[in-house]
């Protein structure tokens, strides 16, 4: 028998796999697969369109631009930033309950977070909490790097130093100014304020800034930013991680505060309201809005049409397409003539 | 490779004569002369690092990355951190050393091997076993039989008289006959004698170190006395000593000067047409990027005028940088980003696929010859996809088409058919295995190997008819074989052309034995009694006669003349008296010749004693005439033989290769012309060409070009175009000329109807072949069906498989088995090689090797049209893939201030090509099938659209990248639209950029995996495994890289932490991801669908019935063989060279049976009997054309790696 082993020593094996014989599925894009498939396809789309389209229509959405363009704006005077500490009100009235828990974003125009520096020019490890890099800010951060050339920023940065600073405050019109409740707890996402951002163990916060300067736009430094919840100050702030969570888009809303309190926990009631804005941040020089939204939000987040209407059109399409192939296909009836 | 000969051809320069004195080392050391050591490894340990990288870098595509990386270390630009570019490069360049290095490790091997040769060399007087290395110039060195040469010698004595050795030069120049080389006498009386040896101090002046095999000039001075050298005493290295007990030589050229090596080293480096595209695609690409990079750059000068100028609160400009120096260091940043539009992994795993698809070759049982124990073999693995693309087929016909076996099939003796077997119903029965054979027992010296099937002629000779015994009598009398009897009754015959073997066999076989012969005398042992005839003439074979005749006498004292040959030349000559014998042989002839069978025509007279004298008389005085001796011996010849007796006729089976005829048909039925390139005569040609159904009886026209002048040639071509196309313009309608920068122009492909064959010779060949006549050559050649040139050279093979190269954009594929055919290997686009043959040469120069003929149908149209499917599916896809990705970067530059941000995550742009992606598409490019193999074959015209290049051309990879730019729109859009001042369902942020990047590269991922299911149709488990696996493997990834814990590791590294839980929990992120996906999609399958409603292609038909059939179609049909209508005769079938009579009657052939110098350097082919081992290819050996184009075949490293060597060339 080696005899024969020795003639077939060159015989390749015999397995489904060199010999390319894999048993496999082979798919085809034959009428009956494909022309079900788009009608199912599109009575889908068309379902979650009605869904969404209808749960984005529910969702209210109130949007007030308080930037002072027009003379008749209350915030006009601001607009020139020449006034330190300028305050301006908005005024306005609901005429039916604002439902739901109420959310307060202010948003922004025309203004490019988006940028490649801004994204680029933070230091990670400072905000980690790693106090070796409040004195030795990274190079990205320049030119918010150093002041005199010396002097280290915390937080460093394109991006820390353009914070957004206005502040609101949010009145009912009863007869008095009633605030209303505003909280800020919890308005950054979780993973950002426990993990990503970190303050250092230094205490008092203070100490850990020794010898540091605040960014050049900040009207105050990073441990004073909330001076009555010390787990909101420092670089774990709300607000502070909320600007730093920098948006992808031009125009974009950035969540405030959440309107609480007990009279409010269903939804703001009608009446007038006043919003007092300590109006600090400039946009007017880059033809930049500032808007300020109250939004309540659904199973899909906040209101927006698109979805709704792109599924609508897309399923609707399907469904046109499904028969032009099906007219096609019994017009020419591939492949039986050939 | 490239190094080191540049580095010789530098020193050498200024050797203008080589000096050298024999035992003298110190002397000849003097002039620092390359040792035998040769070299054709490019590295050792310390070099291999930096000159690889060198080597590497020269590659456009590395050197691209190489510029990127450098662009991205200056901070200005840099978009992308580093390792963007760093890791898949260092993946590239790894695996790529990883495989010059195994490479490299070989060819240190076959250099060791060869260098380790041991020879003797003649040292301080003795003899003494060295290696090869070791071997200097001037040393003296002994050869013994069987040896190859160690280097370029001069021969200075031989074991042989008259100082003669015989070599074989097969290696060299692929002939495989052997050579004759002679010593000077002055050194050839040294003989043996050590002493003598030792103490010859000879100085030869000879030409520097070159190239030409066939040309040496020299002096030697020995004793004061000059001897002129030439290439007759010069033994090259490669060669192989034959016949030859031992001869001694003197080293002259040593390793990388001898003439072998410096034939090395040109072989092209062979790229596929595929490749070709890529190039020029990419090219376009770079031009395409450019272009992007400009827009987005101006984008950016006019943002930043408009925009960025007033943002400068916020976003202040860094000294000196102002709009336009921006928009300056944009363009840099988005040529960074955009790279990906050519990926490095592109090459990689264009490479994986070949290789890949190579081991299927390699791995195919069905492409495995048992009998040989050879499988397909794909020696080169980067041409894999052009074997889906060939047009044309050069074959040659010897050992390729044909087994090169003669069997004695048939015959027909006295009006009687004997070889066909007849059942008891007188039905002719098929010859199968099985068929019971002749039984030979009745005779000893009976060759067993030989097999008849018709019991009758045993019989017939059993029962003495004298005409039988007649026929074998001459049969084993009448030829030019020569007898070998090492042992008793153990017979080996030395035919020159197999077909005589074959004949001489039958003839002993029936009982009529040739056993020895003497110049003077032949010995045959006649149904067991030795006879001894007494030979008196031999009137030997030529191109002209067609006929050979011995006269002989008998023991009895009866004068006899044989005669064998054509039929056409011995019907002429016949007595009237056989008119009625002639045509029922003629009816036989007639019958033999259908079947594609080669016959000759035997006939005899008696001689008048005294007639016969006076005729020997004139013959000895014509054969030692000065003058005219031809003429007049020709005259001679035709005086005697006449007013023959008219004996029969013999059939002889060229046997072809198994299922050569159905392959043609198969491969003719995919448009792809075969054409036969052949040494053999033109009835031998042709006579294949119609048992191969290449030629058949019911063509329209088969023209034959023979023509001996130029003029002829054109008007024989002409009148064949004419008759094919009236009216055929003189030029040819050229090709508007596309690629870049190409002169040549491309001849249209004309169409014709009807069927034509065409059928030229050699000398006409050479006409057709010249600058003038080419393209009219070209025209006729490419209307016919089949075309058929006989008779061609070495180096005509080569010149017509480059004249179709150059006038027609076609693939072309060459096939042959012998050293004759490696030039036209060599120039082919794809060359294959016959293996498991006697010579390797066809298949060391090939780039695949198959047994047989018959597995070049399985090549092309399974594997070839499967590996240029794949690849061309792969290279649509891969470009879809990348397109789409990068383009996206391109929409958002307009809503992130042209800045080069990239849309996504830095991990995922790294990981995007070498890990989410590569393995699904590389399973597609390894598994993919629309039809297995069956149905391939049932229907060949699956492999046309590879000639037409319709898988992947320029409007495939225009329509690719529409394709790109609409899902790059859907993929930034539908997200920006969907996300855009949205919240998450708790309010908190979700349209920030980390996000945003998430969302479009989960929506990128799920796209191009739904893209990658609609393109592949051959779902295996693994494909299955790959694609979910790398779906799997993006999102463990993606949630590995953005946790807590890498976060904590590398806080700058991994910026993204918490993105992916707090996104890709939200609703409308799914929903989003799930209508941008289907609406990426959908539209395809809509176009997909319509189009096989309204244009199906040739695969959708045989794909849909493939679905109908459900199950595998029946064993497909073999076309039974036509059997042709007999109109006509096959010709002379014998390939003789001429004058091998002359031997025969020599005594010194007698000497040495196997070889024999005749007069002066005429070389004869050799062949030791009809085994599978001659050729009867019968291009002249003494021409010297062939040797313009020398063939370095040494079986060692050279050819292996010489691909890759030539990359610097």
């Amino acid at each position: 028998m080696p005899k024969k082993e020795l003639e077939t020593a060159n015989r390749p094996d015999n397995t489904a796999f060199t010999q390319q014989r894999l048993p496999a599925w082979q798919p085809m894009l034959s009428a009956g697969i494909v022309i079900p498939g788009f009608v199912l396809i599109g009575l889908a789309f068309i379902g979650i369109g009605v869904a969404l389209f209808i749960t984005s229509r529910n969702i209210t959405v109130l949007e007030m631009d308080y930037t002072g363009v027009e003379t008749s704006s209350d915030c006009f005077k601001c607009s020139a930033g020449t006034i330190p500490n300028c305050l301006c009100n908005l005024y306005f009235t609901l005429n039916d309950t604002f439902p739901g828990q109420v959310y307060f974003y202010y948003g922004l125009t025309n203004y490019f977070q988006s940028h490649r520096k801004f994204g680029v020019s933070v230091d990670a490890y400072q905000l980690s909490g790693d106090t070796y890099y409040f004195t030795n800010p990274l190079n990205v951060c320049a030119p918010y790097q150093f002041v005199n050339g010396s002097i280290p920023i915390v937080p460093c940065g394109l991006s820390a130093n353009s914070m957004f600073n206005d502040t609101f405050k949010l009145y009912q019109l009863v007869n008095v100014s009633k605030p209303v409740p505003l909280d800020g707890r919890g308005i950054a996402w979780w993973s950002d304020y426990n993990v990503k951002y970190r303050n250092p163990t230094t205490t008092p916060l203070k100490n850990a800034f020794n010898g540091t300067i605040k960014p050049p736009c900040w009207p105050k430094p990073a441990y004073e930013l909330d001076l009555t919840d010390p787990s909101n100050n420092g670089l774990v702030n709300q607000d502070f991680l909320v600007w730093m969570r920098r948006a992808a888009l031009p125009n974009f809303r950035k969540l405030y505060r959440r309107i609480t309190g007990p009279d409010y926990a269903s939804g703001l009631p009608p009446g007038n309201y006043t919003i007092e804005i300590a109006y600090n941040y400039p946009t007017m020089i880059f033809n930049g809005r500032k808007k300020v939204v109250l939004s309540n939000v659904s199973w899909m987040g906040g209101k927006n049409d698109f979805l709704g209407v792109a599924y609508l059109v897309v399923g609707s399409l399907c469904v046109v397409m499904s028969i032009v192939m099906l007219i096609v296909y019994a017009t020419f009836k591939f492949p039986e003539d050939g | 490779m490239s190094f080191f000969t540049m580095d010789f051809a530098k020193k050498k320069e200024r050797e203008m004569e080589r000096k050298l004195r024999a035992n003298d080392r110190e002397y000849n050391l003097s002039f620092k002369y390359a040792t035998n050591a040769i070299k054709t490894s490019k590295y050792n340990v310390f070099t291999f690092l930096p000159l690889n990288l060198f080597e590497q870098f020269q590659r456009i595509a590395n050197a691209y990355f190489l510029i990127l990386l450098l662009l991205q270390l200056i901070p200005a630009i840099s978009s992308l951190s580093w390792f963007t570019t760093v890791v898949p490069l260092v993946l590239v360049l790894f695996m790529t050393a990883a495989k010059d290095a195994t490479d490299d490790i070989n060819r240190h091997k076959s250099d060791n091997h060869v260098n380790n040769r041991k020879v003797n060399v003649l040292i301080n007087g003795q003899l003494r076993c060295e290696k090869w290395m070791n071997v200097r110039v001037g040393d003296v060195i002994q050869l013994e039989n069987n040896q190859f040469v160690t280097a370029d010698l001069l021969l200075l004595s031989s074991s042989e008289p008259l100082n003669l050795v015989y070599i074989e030069t097969a290696e060299l120049d692929g002939e495989t006959n052997l050579k004759v080389k002679q010593a000077l006498t002055v050194t050839g009386d040294m003989g043996d004698n050590i002493h003598k040896l030792a103490a010859f101090t000879g100085e030869v002046r000879c030409e520097p170190p070159n190239n030409r095999l066939d040309r040496f000039t020299g002096t030697l001075i020995n004793g004061g006395q000059k001897y002129s050298l030439d290439n007759n005493r010069i033994l090259l290295r490669g060669c192989t000593l034959r016949n030859t007990e031992w001869c001694f030589g003197l080293v002259l050229f040593g390793g990388p000067e001898t003439k072998l090596m410096k034939n090395c080293g040109k072989t092209t480096f062979k790229r596929t047409s595929v490749d070709r595209l890529m190039n020029v695609l990419v090219l376009c690409i770079f031009g395409f990027l450019a272009v992007m990079c400009t827009i987005l750059a101006i984008g950016n000068r006019i943002w930043e005028q408009r925009w960025g100028s007033d943002f400068m609160v916020f976003l202040p400009r860094e000294d000196g940088v102002n709009a336009s120096f921006s928009a300056f260091l944009t363009f840099w940043s988005y040529i960074i980003i955009l790279n990906t539009v050519v990926p490095i992994s592109l090459y990689v795993s264009m490479e994986v696929i070949r290789l890949g698809n190579s081991f299927y070759i390699d791995w195919d049982r069905n492409m495995y010859h048992a009998c040989s124990d050879t499988p397909a073999e794909a020696r080169t693995t980067t041409l894999n996809e052009e074997l889906g693309q060939i047009k044309y087929v050069f074959s040659d016909k010897t050992g390729t088409l044909t087994q090169n076996i003669m069997t004695f099939n048939k015959c027909s003796i006295n009006g009687k058919s004997y070889g066909d077997v007849i059942d008891c119903n007188g039905q002719r029965l098929e010859i199968t295995e099985n068929t019971e054979t002749v039984d030979w027992s009745f005779n000893p010296l009976a060759d067993q190997r030989f097999s008849f099937h018709d019991h009758s002629l045993v019989e017939a000779v059993k029962l003495e008819s004298p005409q039988v015994h007649n026929f074998f009598r001459l049969l084993s009398l009448c030829h030019t074989v020569m007898a070998e009897e090492k042992k008793k009754d153990e017979l080996l015959y030395q035919a020159q052309s197999p077909d005589e073997g074959a004949l001489v066999t039958a003839a002993r076989n029936f009982g009529f034995v040739f056993r020895s012969r003497t110049p003077e005398s032949v010995t045959i042992v006649e149904m067991g009694e030795q006879r001894s005839y007494d030979l008196l003439a031999l009137l030997d074979f030529s191109n002209v006669r067609k006929r050979m005749s011995v006269i002989v006498r008998s023991p009895e004292g009866k004068l006899c003349l044989f005669c064998k040959g054509a039929d056409t030349m011995i019907y002429e000559r016949l007595h009237r008296s056989c008119s009625k014998l002639m045509d029922v042989t003629t009816e036989h002839l007639n019958e033999y010749a259908g079947e594609g069978l080669r016959t000759l025509a035997l006939a005899f007279k008696d001689l008048d004693e005294e007639y016969f004298k006076g005729w020997q008389q004139r013959h000895h005085v014509a054969s030692t005439a000065l003058e005219d001796r031809e003429e007049k011996l020709d005259l001679l010849y035709e005086e005697i033989e006449k007013d023959l007796m008219l004996l029969g006729a013999t059939a002889i089976e060229d046997k072809l290769q198994d299922g050569v005829p159905q392959t043609i048909e198969q491969l003719s039925q995919a448009d792809i012309k075969i054409w036969v390139l052949t040494g053999d005569k033109q009835e031998t040609a042709e006579n294949i060409g119609y048992s191969c159904n290449m030629l058949r009886e019911e063509m329209d026209d088969i023209f034959i070009v023979s023509a001996n002048n130029p003029d002829d040639v054109k008007q024989e071509l002409r009148n064949a175009l004419n008759t094919m196309k009236p009216g055929a313009g003189e030029e040819a309608t050229f090709m508007p000329v596309s690629s870049l920068g190409s002169k040549i122009k491309e001849v249209k492909d004309e169409e014709v109807a009807g069927e034509y064959g065409l059928v030229i010779n050699g000398h006409s060949l050479a006409y057709a072949l010249d600058h003038s006549t080419e393209m009219l050559f070209l025209r006729a050649a490419c209307l016919c069906k089949t075309v058929i040139c006989c008779r061609v050279t070495p180096l005509q093979k080569a010149q017509v498989v480059e004249l179709v190269k150059k006038y027609k954009q076609a693939v072309t594929l060459a096939i042959g088995d012998g050293a004759n055919d490696v030039s036209m290997i060599k120039a082919a686009h794809i060359g294959v090689g016959i293996s498991g043959q006697e010579g390797m040469q066809a298949v060391l120069s090939s780039d695949y090797s198959v047994a047989q003929f018959r597995y070049l149908e399985r090549l092309l149209l399974v594997h070839g049209r499967w590996s240029y499917l794949r690849m061309c599916k792969f290279l649509r896809y891969f470009f879809y893939k990348n397109f789409t990705f990068t383009f996206v970067h391109f929409w958002f530059a307009f809503f992130c201030g042209f800045s080069a941000q990239t849309v996504y995550d830095e991990w995922f742009i790294t990981l995007y090509n070498l890990v989410y992606t590569a393995l699904p598409v590389l399973g597609m490019s390894l598994f993919d099938q629309d039809v297995n193999d069956t149905w391939s074959f049932q229907y060949p015209k699956l492999y046309v659209p590879g000639q037409l290049n319709q898988y992947f051309s320029k409007t495939a990879f225009f329509k690719c990248a529409l394709h790109s730019v609409y899902s790059s729109v859907v993929l930034f859009f539908i997200p920006y639209a969907a996300m855009n001042d949205t919240v998450r369902s708790d309010g908190k942020d979700i349209a920030d950029y980390q996000s945003f990047a998430l969302l479009t590269q989960t929506c990128l991922v799920f796209t191009v995996c739904i893209q990658l299911g609609l393109e592949m149709s051959y779902w295996t488990a693994v494909n299955q495994l790959f694609v979910w696996g790398s779906l799997t493997m993006y999102f463990a990834v993606t949630f590995a890289m953005y946790s807590n814990g890498m976060y904590l590791t590398a806080p700058a590294s991994f910026p993204f932490i918490g993105t992916a839980r707090n996104s890709l929990n939200q609703p409308n992120v799914w929903l989003t991801i799930l209508l941008t996906s289907i609406l990426c999609v959908l539209p395809v399958v809509a176009y997909r669908f319509l189009l096989i409603q309204l244009r199906p292609t040739i695969n959708d038909k045989v794909m849909f019935m493939v679905r109908q059939a459900k199950a595998t179609p029946a064993p497909r049909t073999r076309r039974a063989q036509v059997r042709r209508s007999s109109t006509r005769r096959s010709g002379y079938a014998f390939s003789h060279a001429q004058g091998y009579g002359d031997l025969v009657t020599s005594n010194r052939f007698l000497r040495r049976p196997a070889i024999v110098p005749t007069s002066g350097f005429s070389l004869l082919g050799r062949t030791t009997g009809f085994s599978p081992m001659g050729r009867s290819a019968g291009y002249s050996p003494t021409g010297s054309a062939q040797n313009n184009r020398p063939q370095h075949v040494e079986a060692t490293s050279l050819q292996m790696f010489s691909t890759e060597l030539d990359h610097s060339f």
